[in-house]
């Protein structure tokens, strides 16, 4: 984003507002107790004043983790929104990515009742939900067009399966695809190597250093 | 929407390195290193424990294992095993060293010669290191080990410069900024295309500044190796160490201009025996030319 070009500047603008706009439009919503309009709106006028007014050139690696910047120029900007009492409007001639705000909604009504001590963790936690899905959705595709056509059904049955219903064993997952289970074991372990190379990619893509990024990554690997 | 387990499944994944394929099984964390995390595992082939080291992403060619098993020296762990993870990250395995951190060995009270004693393994180490044509440049008390047993082990040569040119290991690139600020050398942090063995030079220096306690020729020879500008340091790993030895010799340091009160009282502590033998002589004879006259 502190590019000379124009293009690579939108470039990576754009990638950002893909990775955080789901938090962002959450975290509206439940922190600042929006509508679901309203949260769409402020989110939509964040990202937007962001671009006009370069809000993240100014961050500064060294002193806070992308996101808690983010969140803390987020949270001003709400409160300005709020204090000057007007809602936001859409366009403005910036056109952002499509953003499925419903999407989004849907998602916040299946993860009602979860109490939120700390939108900190939360915020984090919808950012990793994000570069998780995109790294998934990825590898749903590579695979698509490489004709793995085991290897995503299986991660998305093993690796990304929920509470719902209980995590089937290797066993079962060969006697479903017709493999074995030493066919499994070798179809996860690719994809997870494919994933996790995915979502360093998506990962390098959001950082503006090396440094950012070396912290980034130390952070998801504990 | 990624379920909620599994985002806890998939970030552990990436905390918990999938060994699957391997000899090695997870025991525990031992820390971090510079570009990777260090693991106690076991090696189930010959039923030992064993450092893993696994890298966060492939990191300079995996280098550092290559580095490491290049040099073959008792102040350097020895490299069992290398290898690709499931995942695609590097690890390599080398021997399990018990024993404490350099800054945890010093939290105890010690005399100041049994800590340079140290210090000078540890020079011996980065000197055969650079002899042998790698830079560390990430020289600190956290990445010196005293074992058990006396043995003192440099580690995380994760961040090493390397100019082996035989057996085609590249040198790193000395552009990228590596190292720890405190103990980092200028030209290093200023991210100079020429780094070359000063900078460790340098690390030492801040190491030796952390032991000197005070102790006038120790803190002058710590700051002579830490100069701003590297070509008024000690040039090389050795003279540094030989000024240390001149010290404990209880000879006069290089990098120290004495008093003259001092320099005496060294030479009369350094010969202690041979001055009180010749007043002893002294003495005698004086005491015999008396009772000769009388």
């Amino acid at each position: 984003m502190r590019s000379d070009s124009a293009e690579v500047r939108r470039s990576a603008f754009d990638a950002m507002v893909a990775a955080y706009w789901k938090p962002v439009f959450k975290y509206v919503r439940l922190k600042w107790r929006a509508s679901p309009d309203d949260a769409a709106d402020l989110t939509q006028g964040f990202f937007m004043r962001a671009f006009e007014k370069d809000f993240f050139a100014s961050f500064d690696p060294a002193r806070a983790r992308f996101r808690t910047y983010l969140r803390t120029c987020l949270d001003g900007f709400v409160a300005n929104a709020r204090q000057a009492d007007a809602r936001l409007k859409r366009g403005g001639g910036v056109t952002l990515v499509p953003l499925d705000f419903d999407e989004a909604e849907r998602e916040l009504s299946r993860q009602a009742g979860n109490a939120i001590a700390d939108y900190d963790a939360y915020f984090h936690r919808e950012w990793l939900r994000g570069l998780f899905a995109a790294a998934a959705a990825r590898l749903r595709d590579d695979c698509a067009a490489r004709g793995r056509r085991d290897r995503y059904p299986l991660f998305e049955a093993y690796d990304l399966a929920g509470d719902d219903r209980p995590r089937p064993t290797y066993a079962e997952l060969a006697r479903r695809h017709g493999l074995t289970t030493i066919d499994v074991t070798n179809e996860l372990a690719a994809a997870r190597r494919e994933f996790r190379r995915f979502v360093v990619e998506a990962l390098r893509q959001q950082c503006a250093s090396d440094e950012e990024f070396e912290n980034e990554l130390r952070g998801l690997t504990g | 929407m990624i379920p909620e387990p599994a985002i806890d499944r998939l970030a552990a994944m990436f905390r918990t390195p999938d060994l699957t394929g391997t000899r090695y099984e997870i025991i525990s964390t031992l820390g971090r290193g510079g570009m990777g995390v260090v693991y106690l595992a076991r090696d189930t082939a010959l039923d030992r424990e064993v450092a893993l080291k696994i890298f966060d992403r492939p990191p300079g060619d995996a280098n550092e294992a290559r580095i490491i098993a290049r040099l073959e020296h008792p102040g350097i762990v020895p490299v069992h095993d290398f290898g690709e993870l499931p995942d695609g990250r590097l690890f390599y395995a080398m021997k399990r060293v018990r024993g404490d951190r350099l800054d945890r060995w010093m939290s105890v009270a010690r005399d100041l010669s049994e800590c340079l004693a140290v210090f000078l393994r540890v020079c011996e180490t980065v000197a055969f290191a650079h002899a042998h044509g790698v830079v560390h440049r990430d020289l600190k008390p956290e990445n010196v080990m005293v074992g058990e047993f006396g043995e003192v082990l440099v580690l995380d040569w994760g961040a090493a410069a390397a100019d082996i040119a035989d057996c085609g290991l590249r040198i790193a690139d000395s552009t990228t900024i590596v190292g720890t600020p405190h103990y980092m050398a200028p030209e290093q942090a200023r991210g100079d295309a020429a780094i070359d063995q000063r900078a460790d030079v340098f690390a030492l220096g801040a190491m030796l500044a952390g032991i000197a306690r005070g102790v006038a020729p120790v803190a002058a020879i710590a700051r002579k190796a830490q100069s701003a500008d590297a070509a008024l340091r000690y040039q090389s790993v050795p003279a540094l160490a030989a000024d240390v030895n001149r010290y404990l010799a209880g000879r006069a340091v290089e990098a120290h201009r004495e008093p003259l009160f001092d320099r005496v009282a060294r030479v009369v502590r350094r010969n202690r025996l041979a001055i009180l033998l010749v007043l002893t002589y002294l003495i005698v004879r004086v005491m015999l030319i008396f009772l000769f006259r009388v």
